[in-house]
């Protein structure tokens, strides 16, 4: 749709807007108007598909909502889950499928084999499931060195066993030369529920507390400072690991765990953004709460990236009943991968659907859905 | 962390904001432009307005170099974009900005290589890495920028490289200042002066606002604290009758501002006759382009290229924004028809784009929300 079309298409809403309003300010409506655009259904309005589509953020939920979800639609995928939850021979099993492109293919902290199966079996994890089994799906450039494939396998090996699962089937592909960046890798896994758990960010309630299982943004800022672009120096690693453990500590000790995700692509803000649409609650974090590495404060800082967006790969983002926050706290910390956990905000009832801060200076702001890759600030 | 936390301590904010309050004569109402976008961009990232009485109003300014740049020259860098061989290089804040052809985005998405760099060294570096490439750096921002555009091209001299030009859109800050006083339909009690850009022009050149206009301006840092206390600054200017060039942001800025990169600027660039600006027209004396010295260097005299004014889209209201003469909520595609991801204007795109800034930080009603972070 063209800019002109568009325009002309909100105006004339404009005109029909509804009475209701007429208590609000001026800016409150204008707010009003907005929330309902927000509400509408989203569409694709690139003709192809830019890097945006891929960033976590509010492009890629467009391209999933608008496209995939649109042609596959079903109860199952309808939840937008990392995984789907169904029961098939009186078992109930969790089922989820991620790919991963990530370069450089070795970084501090760890490499994309690690990733592939720590981040399959976080997300059959956050279900509440125990992980079972994988696969391994390998694109592979022409030229690709053999052995960067065997030490990227090796990791995969090892991440396997440290998550309690097999990797029990596979397939292998050459493109050639220039058509893919060495090495590309696809999982999908599958996992048993053994608890009654219904875990999701539809069961969300006001008066929740949300906790974070440690310092965020590590693996997002190691990757970007491994590219070795910026020139920064820092020890920071990866924190590539696999949390099954960390959860099932949680879901022994806790009855009113409502919802988890692992904070991977859009960090822990597009998840607090998620669950705050899926069900309708604000979610206000304090930033001062929030636990980072002085080392990625520092780098986000320099390059103007809000450490709120930046990937994790290693940390759980929890939320629970209110009245069992320091029971759930306790139970992450006492695992060594949720040392550092913490109550980073609450869950209330209004404004529906919004992300609040209470920043560290004192004031308020929204923290909203990724838009694009993050932009750093030029001046 | 040093530097950055002791300017951010919400009790210090207290007691200025307190300070403030004091200051304020009962009925009146105070506004201030940060010419800044760096301000704007704090202003609501840090929720500074939390501390400002509801008779202080912050408007904002011109000063995003993002938001200042025509269609037309979008579109042109585009064009240079496509030419053979030709890898093009910019600040990531430009990638997003829709020209009359779409965005540097887009023009990826066809085809072209148009990459994010952090520097134009950065820039250089592509250069030297791709002999049998034609690496072009667009080069944007106030004299915040210019000196380290103009010293990589003294550095591509120095080297001999022959495969690196300049797309020069610099443009000076003064001009745009002067437009905003001289539009009839903007009442400022002061102004928050630009801090980055003053570490290179010092706080001379703002004489005239207290001498021809009787306006106070205080320049100011950028974390949360620097800004209220520049507003407490101002206040206090006001309530004593004056009307004075003050330098709040002291660590950094220098009174004089500093020769050397004026002299770097002044080697390699001249003043334009005039430069069209987003939403302000064509300012004479407004811009910087590159000395016939250095045309070597040259994109716009390297490539041909269309050179076309774009007129922006009828609904957008950037100019008024940007002059602050609308607030980014009164413009009447604001949220609805333009947002981050569907920008129809420049402000939408830019961090420091003061529509993206309220859209994204600020789009709350403040009375809604004070109960839900009371706790």
């Amino acid at each position: 749709m063209s800019t002109e079309q568009r325009s002309a298409d909100w105006a004339e809403e404009a005109v029909l807007r509804h009475a209701g309003e007429a208590h609000l300010t001026r800016e409150e409506q204008v707010l009003e108007r907005i929330a309902r655009a927000r509400r509408r259904k989203a569409k694709v309005s690139e003709e192809r598909i830019t890097s945006a589509h891929g960033a976590g953020g509010k492009a890629t939920h467009t391209l999933i909502d608008a496209i995939f979800l649109e042609a596959f639609r079903n109860p199952l995928l309808e939840s937008l889950e990392d995984q789907a939850v169904f029961t098939a021979g009186g078992a109930r099993l969790a089922f989820t499928t991620d790919s991963y492109v990530v370069s450089p293919l070795f970084f501090p902290g760890g490499d994309i084999g690690e990733l592939a199966v720590n981040g399959t079996v976080n997300d059959l994890a956050v279900s509440g499931a125990r992980p079972l089994y994988l696969s391994a799906g390998f694109i592979l450039e022409e030229g690709f060195g053999v052995a960067d494939l065997e030490r990227i396998v090796a990791s995969m090996a090892a991440a396997a066993d440290a998550g309690g699962v097999q990797i029990v089937t596979g397939d292998t592909k050459v493109v050639q030369r220039g058509k893919a960046d060495g090495c590309y890798i696809n999982t999908a896994g599958v996992g048993l529920l053994e608890r009654p758990v219904s875990l999701g960010a539809a069961n969300v309630a006001p008066g929740d507390a949300v906790i974070v299982s440690g310092p965020i943004g590590d693996h997002g800022i190691t990757i970007l400072l491994a590219r070795g672009e910026l020139e920064i120096e820092s020890d920071i690693e990866s924190d590539t690991a696999p949390l099954h453990e960390l959860i099932a500590g949680l879901l022994d000790a806790v009855s009113g765990v409502r919802c988890l995700r692992d904070a991977t692509r859009g960090g822990v803000a597009t998840i607090l953004n998620e669950i705050a649409r899926a069900s309708e609650v604000a979610v206000v974090v304090d930033e001062a709460a929030v636990p980072m590495r002085p080392e990625v404060r520092g780098a986000c800082e320099i390059l103007g990236l809000d450490p709120l967006y930046v990937a994790c790969e290693g940390r759980l983002v929890a939320v629970v009943d209110g009245g069992q926050a320091d029971a759930a706290v306790a139970a992450l910390r006492a695992h060594p991968l949720g040392a550092g956990a913490s109550v980073i905000g609450r869950v209330k009832d209004d404004p529906p659907t919004l992300v609040l801060l209470k920043t560290e200076f004192g004031g308020t702001r929204i923290v909203d859905m990724l838009i694009g890759d993050p932009l750093p600030r030029i001046c | 962390m040093r530097f950055v936390d002791e300017f951010r301590d919400a009790d210090k904010a207290q007691a200025l904001a307190a300070q403030i309050v004091a200051l304020c004569e009962p009925g009146r109402q105070y506004k201030f432009m940060e010419v800044c976008g760096g301000h704007t961009h704090t202003i609501y990232k840090h929720g500074l307005e939390d501390y400002l009485p509801d008779n202080v109003t912050l408007v904002h300014g011109p000063g995003c170099p993002v938001c200042v740049i025509p269609m037309g020259r979008v579109d042109d860098a585009i064009d240079i974009a496509e030419q053979p061989d030709v890898i093009m290089t910019s600040f990531g804040d430009m990638m997003r900005v829709p020209g009359g052809r779409g965005s540097f985005f887009d023009s990826n998405a066809k085809g072209a290589d148009i990459r994010m760099v952090y520097s134009p060294l950065d820039a250089l570096k592509v250069a030297r890495q791709n002999p049998d490439k034609r690496v072009v750096f667009m080069a944007i921002g106030f004299e915040t920028t210019a000196p380290s555009t103009a010293m990589t091209v003294l550095r591509a001299a120095a080297e001999g490289l022959e495969n690196f030009s300049i797309f020069c859109n610099h443009v000076t800050i003064i001009p745009a200042i002067k437009a905003i006083l001289d539009s009839p339909d903007l009442r400022l009690d002061g102004f928050i002066g630009p801090g980055h850009v003053s570490t290179v022009i010092g706080c001379r050149p703002y004489d005239f606002i207290s001498r021809q206009h009787d306006k106070p301006l205080v320049c100011a840092g950028f974390e949360p604290l620097d800004i209220l206390q520049s507003v407490y600054m101002l206040m206090r200017q006001l309530d004593e009758g004056r009307s004075e060039v003050e330098n709040q942001y002291t660590r950094v800025v220098p009174w004089d501002g500093n020769r050397k990169a004026l002299g770097v600027i002044g080697e390699v660039m001249e003043l334009r006759p005039y430069f069209e600006w987003r939403g302000l027209g064509f300012i004479s004396h407004s811009a910087l382009r590159m000395r016939e010295k250095y045309a070597r260097f040259d994109a716009e005299r390297i490539f041909e290229i269309p050179g076309v004014r774009v007129a922006d889209p009828k609904a957008c209201q950037c100019g008024e924004v940007l002059k602050g003469v609308l607030k980014p909520w009164e413009c009447k595609v604001f949220g609805t028809a333009c947002t981050p991801e569907t920008p129809i204007g420049t402000c939408m795109v830019s961090s420091e784009g003061a529509c993206a800034a309220y859209y994204n930080f600020g789009r709350f009603s403040r009375e809604r929300v004070r109960e839900a972070t009371l706790t």
